[in-house]
């Protein structure tokens, strides 16, 4: 996609790539032209890569120790944390990461939502994004059921037994994914598979999200088409590598102080005590990241239709570039948009909160409040906005806001605002 | 309009930032100085030797502690007695082994390699012994309770006399920090229960503080390595990273965008 062939100055190098153009993709990956007003927002495409590599990495590892049955699973974790070499360190890492790579996907996800980089041309980066999404959910949720803690056990139970409410068929599909009448070790065993195959499929799915990214090239913070290579634009490398390898720095610190300092902060204690069917803990809560998610399913009366929901919050957003209905993309040019994004952000930050608590009085009703919101900001005020909203005049490139002339407030304002 | 969305924003941070309130009203735990928190954070070696003490004396006649080796309590970073005393501790403990060369198992003395003695044959004897309740195995009770140190720590010295009008089963005791106030367990520890080996006074504090910082311990056998390891990992990456920024600013000098 250069704009110039590539030639490898080797007679080997030109041979081999005739028959597999490997060097010619290096290429493109090393010039790839790209805005050179990214913000660091746009930095967690880098991050995100490097939090799935470190997943499949330390996850390999604890594979290699842990052992998928429900007799043995949480002795084996024990086993891991106490006797095998720097054991504890690569299974807080594990676990910490997948809490990591949730934080920098919601950032990347935001990032998208402010500029405005799932419109056209865009679309498709931005689906096989929402299936990479769901995909990590799938993926997290099953892999926190295999320490066979108390919480691993109770939410595999509550999660799975949300089939149950399909009409007719549902019971009959739980049971199928039990592989018996209760969650035991069929399960386990089944979870731990498929909690091994995912990430591959996340490798695969990145492979594509990237190819479909060099095909219309980056968003921009300023959200006009650039034309490229040009003055606008700069290589790939060095230029946005040593920027992403900043970023990534800032990011792992981060991360170590969780790894090394409180690595089970954003556990569940009751995770610590060995799975019981017996016992039921008093609050079944999942993780974090998936709470905003748990208070849309919990804030419907209806078990059906409370699952409904919950999967239609996930998959409105694959029809957002449908739904939003304005041809501009980035936020900065948006007066209005930019007050209901930050209002969607906090509506999504009081689902995740009132998601924790137990769903009954005042956060009940909040969290009907949220959940309502949330679909209203995607089904009615996205689409009527972006015919009644009057939209900041763009620039005629991004080089004009960055060297200077009417924009460049703009620019300045959208920095406040996000940092 | 702008003054509409400021305010819708005062009314959602109020609404959230209330019920955080409502919601944390419940037993302020008991604090003391744990010498293994913060960024140095180590165990007290004495208070680790004394709270083994307290485990074996007191606590391990119904709580097991089944993941935990008794080599452990020799290597570093643990109560680090010499491989002499803890072989002669193992050998305090009777292990069934076997099956020898006849078929048959057989009584031997523990070993280094052994994980120490469980107090009950399984959860069943264990209840059966215990009117019913079964005593927690300890390996990783410190982090599986919220409030982890401080309220095992609560609940140690949390006995009290139930308020007035509260009546309670026989067998059942009332303790201010336990969830539901109610436990199973007769409160365990009295001053000068035990004698300790150093000469410390063996007071109910100091008892509850020593095994609790021992829990610690069992639960995390590494977390000194970690804290170690976890300074070194962070420093190295905050130096990274200011020359990296360097970098990236020389780089980003040849083009006029700024980082």
């Amino acid at each position: 996609m250069s704009d110039h062939e590539y030639v490898p100055n080797s007679k080997f190098g030109k041979w081999f790539n005739d028959r597999l153009p490997l060097l010619s993709l290096a290429s493109h990956l090393t010039d790839y032209p790209t805005p050179k007003n990214l913000n660091y927002w746009w930095t967690f495409g880098g991050i995100l890569t490097f939090c799935l590599i470190t997943q499949i990495v330390t996850g390999l590892t604890l594979a290699m120790h842990y052992i998928a049955h429900a007799d043995l699973a949480f002795e084996s974790v024990e086993h891991i944390m106490r006797d095998v070499n720097y054991g504890w360190l690569i299974r807080y890492i594990h676990a910490n990461g997948a809490s990591m790579f949730f934080l920098a996907v919601y950032i990347h996800i935001f990032r998208s939502l402010f500029y405005g980089s799932y419109k056209s041309p865009r679309e498709i980066i931005w689906i096989i994004g929402i299936i990479i999404y769901l995909l990590m959910m799938a993926a997290a949720f099953m892999g926190y059921v295999l320490p066979w803690g108390q919480m691993s056990f109770w939410g595999a139970t509550v999660i799975t037994n949300l089939f149950s409410a399909i009409p007719l068929v549902g019971e009959g599909i739980v049971n199928w994914l039990w592989g018996g009448y209760s969650v035991d070790n069929p399960t386990l065993t089944r979870f731990f598979t498929l909690h091994y195959l995912i990430p591959f499929l996340i490798v695969g799915l990145v492979v594509l999200h990237i190819w479909a990214l060099h095909i219309p090239g980056n968003n921009n913070p300023v959200g006009i088409d650039v034309k490229k290579p040009s003055k606008d634009t700069v290589p790939f490398h060095p230029y946005i590598v040593i920027k992403d390898a900043f970023a990534l720095l800032m990011f792992t610190i981060v991360f170590a102080f969780f790894v090394f300092y409180s690595p089970n902060i954003l556990g569940h204690a009751d995770n610590y005590i060995e799975a019981n069917p017996m016992v039921t803990p008093a609050h079944i809560v999942p993780e974090w990241y998936l709470l905003p998610f748990y208070a849309i399913l919990r804030s419907v009366p209806d078990k059906l239709m409370g699952v409904v929901a919950m999967l239609s919050a996930i998959l409105i957003l694959a029809a957002l570039p449908w739904l939003d209905t304005s041809k501009i993309r980035s936020a900065v040019f948006r007066p209005l948009y930019k007050q209901f994004y930050w209002i969607l952000l906090v509506d999504v930050l009081v689902l995740g909160y009132v998601g924790a608590m137990p769903a009954e009085g005042l956060y009940l009703l909040i969290a009907r409040v949220a959940t309502a919101y949330y679909f209203i900001h995607f089904l009615i005020i996205l689409p009527v906005l972006g015919f009644k909203e009057k939209t900041i005049p763009l620039p005629l490139s991004i080089t004009d806001p960055v060297l200077g002339g009417f924009p460049k407030e703009a620019i300045v304002k959208k920095k406040e605002g996000l940092n | 309009m702008k003054i509409f969305f400021k305010t819708l924003y005062i009314i959602i941070f109020v609404l959230v930032g209330t019920h955080q309130v409502n919601a944390s009203e419940k037993v302020e735990l008991l604090k003391t100085d744990w010498s293994f928190k913060g960024l140095f954070g180590k165990f007290d070696r004495g208070s680790l030797q004394r709270g083994y003490q307290v485990y074996t004396e007191v606590c391990s006649s119904c709580h097991s502690m089944k993941y935990v080796s008794y080599r452990n309590l020799a290597e570093t970073g643990g109560p680090e007695f010499s491989e002499e005393q803890v072989k002669a501790m193992a050998a305090n403990f009777e292990v069934t082994d076997g099956p020898n060369s006849d078929g048959e198992m057989f009584m031997r003395p523990a070993k280094l390699s052994d994980k120490f003695v469980m107090p009950f044959e399984n959860v069943k004897a264990a209840q059966a012994a215990n009117g019913g309740a079964y005593p927690p195995d300890m390996s990783v009770l410190a982090k599986a309770r919220s409030g982890g140190v401080d309220y095992i720590y609560s609940v140690l010295l949390g006995y009290e006399d139930p308020p007035s009008g509260i009546t309670l089963d026989d067998g059942v005791y009332y303790n201010k920090y336990m969830y539901g106030n109610n436990i199973k367990m007769a409160k365990p520890l009295s001053n000068g229960l035990i004698e300790y080996a150093d000469g410390t006074v063996a007071s109910e504090e100091q008892m509850a503080k020593d095994v609790t910082t021992f829990l610690m311990w069992a639960a995390e056998p590494h977390l000194e390595a970690r804290h170690k390891m976890g300074f070194k990992a962070i420093l190295y990456l905050i130096i990274l990273t200011i020359l990296v920024y360097f970098s990236m600013k020389k780089i980003w000098s040849r083009v006029e965008s700024e980082v």
